[in-house]
């Protein structure tokens, strides 16, 4: 009944000759956190940008609020950006840069101060208004492009990589000050990272991309669990790859024949189909446990202890080209040379798209 | 990004259209109009290659461009060796904090007007000025030299004003290497001064280029100099253009010399075209 | 090794800075002669000849002359510079490269040339010489140097404040106005103090295009006929004095800035 806040419909983009965006679509709920994930050179940018209005896609439309937006300019359309590197006006103080978009529509000057300051507190920063943005800190900086795009209640706020020029600590922190930002203010947040970790803290809905298209999409647990594709298994979180081919079908279940033996799932698959399977560094263990699938025999190549657990890499003795990623307790003793039997739990074998 | 989406195409020629109108009318037009003037009389306004003839029948129009082409040589060989040494003593051996003053002074005199600068060493060398005063008076010299009026006069008023010009820009030049360069040499085994041969000395060749290009341009037009502190005794081709306007009117010739001086320029240009290049940060 | 290096870089320093120094302190000296020739021996001080300078009003008027030429003719190519820079910085046009070559052009020739073109041009045209024609062809020297510094200063930075200013709601002209222009003011007061010295030191042109009313340069260039003259060194010595106080403003104010 009620139309998506936002409504990408086949949308695709080319630079020149390059595509960059291959026929996207995609919907965005009203005061959903979005999380658009993947690597550089994947369209993610690009699909803000639009969505911005930035850029004009070559073929497709975006609807927000139920309004053809495809051709509107940045400045007519309910969005706002917040861009990389915050491009704050260097000329202006913290206040001025926050009023900027109510100077704009004609707000006059108390009613602008008083807005900027309640924007600027929403962000923890009220004490900054007089400042220069020079004066302050990256994570500062970033807080004041928030709240210069957020004075003036777009119905959807753009981030792009809004947290990338920061350190590890201050991005982690600022990452739970976005979340609560968010749910305060319950403007829809669209966000594009390449860091997955950043991607399943923040998002409500999470999309993978890659090489111009959507690969996975849906709240950050069912990605995680359930990849839809190998890459979206191998760039949201690691994942040890299985490839075989169906030699049995039943009523509800299947045999794939893998290099490391026969793996049975719980679908039913057409006989003869090549199947791709993805397994959880975290769902494999040494040894054979009953009930398991039995994995094979593997050569440990390399151990990380990582404090809360050791990081084990080794390759398949009957398929070399198969490499086992695992995650093991931190007791664990297995050393690099040893060689190692592998199992793991039926029910965790992830079934691929591709 | 290559798409801005929100603009028309009005906005952006708007923007450029002025400052391209600028330059078509007072710059390109002119220009043509020159280009007609040299292909016409003097006495009767009609088509004619005289002038541009003239200057290779008459050896003194000749020898004005000979004379300029080599006081232009000299100036600029003169000035960047006489530059390049006190640009490095200045980047190298001039302690930091005092750098920045050191340079503005060595370039202070950049600010006296030009007319005035010639005019000033026309004060130093003039028969009885402070040089001849200083020989005569410590008993060197009986008589005064002839200083003033002459090609020497003329080369000294000139590398005065470009040897600043170029230590300007060869500091320049010599502060944006990175130090490391000079560490790797060193570490490497290069001494100072195979480190200065091998290493810095060809880093810096492209700004020299530069800088010697805009001695060349700037020293081969200049009027003011060579008037002043050469006299009449040795025209060189900018003194040879004003006579023609100043004297007798003559504005075809002196169109047909300015454009064959400019011809001279340009293939200077040409030949350091790819040193040259302005382009965006 | 070094202390020979050390000692013959110090002999050397100071050598060019006598060489640079020489004709200024001569000037500046016999400006303060008492007598009538800037020659040796020194017979001053006495400021009888800047009063001598400051009485003339052909001097007096000229240095009017100068400033007005120089600023007018600065703000104009700064202006035009600055818009046809934002223009190729930030929008695609076709045969960018070549027009942009185009402005840039009029560095590589000669004042003189340009200077006789105009002539040319302007004596076809019939438009008289005056103060306007030189202020027209100070434009013409300045505005490709404006451009070169103006241009290379618009980063690719900039982009994403303009964009937040147009994504906030600014119409194009607020953005050039609020955002653009106060973002390049560095390079803008740069382009415009340099035209201005230049316009300020010009010769030549205004030699050509002027006639009665004329420029300082001009002024003391026709000074210049009565020969060696103290008066000749007051007006220079001044002409250095306003110099040397814009350019010790101009570091003060701009180079110490600290960058945004």
């Amino acid at each position: 009944m009620n139309a998506p806040l936002v409504d990408i419909r086949d949308v695709s983009h080319r630079f020149g000759q390059h595509p960059v965006l291959k026929s996207v679509s995609l919907t965005i709920e009203t005061g959903s956190y979005t999380i658009l994930l993947g690597p550089s050179g994947s369209g993610k940018t690009t699909l803000l940008s639009i969505l911005g209005g930035f850029v004009n896609p070559s073929e497709g439309k975006v609807l927000i609020r139920g309004q053809d937006c495809t051709f509107v300019p940045p400045a007519k359309r309910p969005t706002t950006t917040v861009f990389q590197d915050y491009a704050l006006f260097p000329h202006m103080s913290v206040g001025g840069n926050v009023g900027f978009g109510l100077r704009m529509q004609g707000v006059d000057g108390a009613t602008r101060a008083a807005k900027a300051r309640e924007a600027l507190a929403l962000v923890g920063l009220a004490a900054a208004f007089d400042k220069k943005p020079h004066h302050l800190s990256g994570g500062q900086r970033q807080r004041v492009a928030l709240a210069r795009a957020l004075v003036i209640e777009p119905a959807v706020l753009l981030l792009d990589e809004p947290l990338g020029a920061l350190d590890l600590k201050l991005r982690r922190q600022m990452q739970d000050e976005l979340k609560a930002i968010q749910k305060r203010v319950g403007t829809a947040f669209i966000h594009v990272t390449h860091d997955q970790e950043e991607a399943m803290a923040l998002a409500d809905h999470c999309v993978v991309m890659n090489d111009g298209r959507i690969e996975d999409e849906g709240p950050p647990e069912r990605v995680y669990a359930r990849p839809a594709t190998r890459f979206s298994a191998t760039f949201m979180g690691e994942s040890t790859i299985l490839a075989g081919t169906v030699v049995e079908t039943g009523d509800r279940t299947s045999t794939v024949a893998t290099p490391v033996g026969p793996v049975l799932l719980p679908s039913a698959l057409p006989l003869g189909s090549a199947a791709a399977l993805a397994i959880r560094p975290e769902h494999l263990v040494l040894g054979t446990t009953s009930g398991g699938t039995k994995l094979g025999k593997a050569d440990v190549s390399d151990v990380v202890f990582q404090g809360s657990f050791k990081r084990m890499l080794a390759t398949s003795v009957e398929e070399p080209s198969l490499q086992f990623i695992a995650k093991l307790p931190a007791t664990a003793t297995v050393r690099p040379g040893d060689t190692v039997a592998i199992s793991c739990d039926t029910d965790q074998i992830i079934l691929l798209a591709d | 990004m290559n798409s801005t989406g929100n603009s028309g195409r009005a906005l952006p020629w708007a923007l450029v259209t002025p400052a391209l109108g600028w330059t078509l009318l007072f710059f390109v037009l002119p220009f043509v109009a020159m280009g007609f003037s040299s292909l016409t009389s003097h006495e009767n306004g009609g088509f004619t290659l005289a002038n541009y003839s003239q200057f290779f029948s008459n050896p003194s129009y000749w020898q004005a461009m000979v004379n300029s082409l080599q006081v232009t040589a000299i100036v600029t060989v003169v000035s960047v060796l006489l530059a390049y040494p006190f640009a490095w003593i200045l980047a190298e051996q001039v302690p930091e904090r005092w750098q920045r003053l050191a340079l503005m002074l060595a370039v202070l005199p950049f600010w006296t007007s030009y007319v005035v600068r010639s005019y000033s060493w026309l004060l130093v060398l003039a028969q009885n000025g402070v040089i001849n005063r200083a020989l005569t008076g410590s008993g060197l010299i009986s008589e005064p030299l002839q200083l003033a009026n002459t090609r020497l006069a003329t080369v000294t008023g000139f590398v005065h004003f470009f040897v600043m010009l170029l230590t300007l820009t060869i500091f320049a030049n010599l502060k944006q290497l990175s130090p490391s360069y000079r560490k790797a040499a060193a570490d490497l085994g290069a001494g100072p001064v195979r480190t200065f041969l091998h290493v810095i000395l060809p880093l810096t060749l492209p700004g020299i280029m530069v800088g010697a290009f805009l001695t060349f341009v700037l020293c081969i037009g200049d009027y003011i100099t060579p008037q002043i502190l050469g006299g009449n005794n040795e025209l060189l081709m900018p003194q040879l253009v004003m006579m023609q306007i100043g004297r007798r009117g003559d504005f075809p010739l002196a169109s047909a010399l300015s454009i064959i001086l400019m011809a001279v320029v340009t293939i200077a240009y040409l030949a350091c075209a790819r040193w040259l290049k302005i382009e965006r940060a | 090794m070094h202390r020979i290096v050390r000692i013959a870089s110090w002999i050397y320093a100071l050598a060019v800075y006598g060489f640079i120094f020489l004709p200024v302190v001569v000037l500046v000296l016999f400006s303060l002669q008492s007598t009538s020739f800037p020659i040796p021996p020194f017979t001053g001080p006495s400021l009888r000849w800047y009063e001598a300078v400051l009485s003339d009003r052909r001097l007096t008027s000229a240095l009017v002359n100068s400033l007005s030429v120089a600023v007018l003719s600065s703000a104009t190519a700064v202006t035009l510079s600055f818009l046809s820079a934002w223009g190729f910085a930030r929008f695609v046009l076709p045969g960018s490269g070549l027009l942009r070559g185009l402005i840039t052009l009029p560095l590589t020739v000669s004042y003189l040339i340009i200077g006789m073109g105009l002539l040319v041009l302007f004596n076809w045209a019939g438009v008289p010489k005056s103060l306007l024609a030189a202020g027209i062809g100070h434009v013409v020297i300045n505005l490709p140097l404006c451009f070169a510094i103006i241009y290379s200063q618009m980063g690719d930075h900039q982009i994403n404040i303009e964009r937040a200013a147009r994504d906030l709601g600014a119409p194009e002209w607020k953005v050039l106005l609020l955002i653009s222009v106060p973002v390049m003011a560095p390079a803008i007061f740069a382009g415009f103090f340099l035209s201005m010295t230049f316009s300020w030191d010009e010769f030549v042109i205004s030699f050509l295009l002027t006639r009665f009313d004329t420029t300082l340069p001009v002024e003391i260039w026709n000074l210049l006929r009565s020969g060696l003259n103290p008066k000749t060194n007051a007006v220079g010595s001044l002409v250095f004095a306003v110099s040397i106080v814009l350019v010790v403003f101009f570091e003060l104010t701009l180079l110490r800035r600290k960058p945004a």
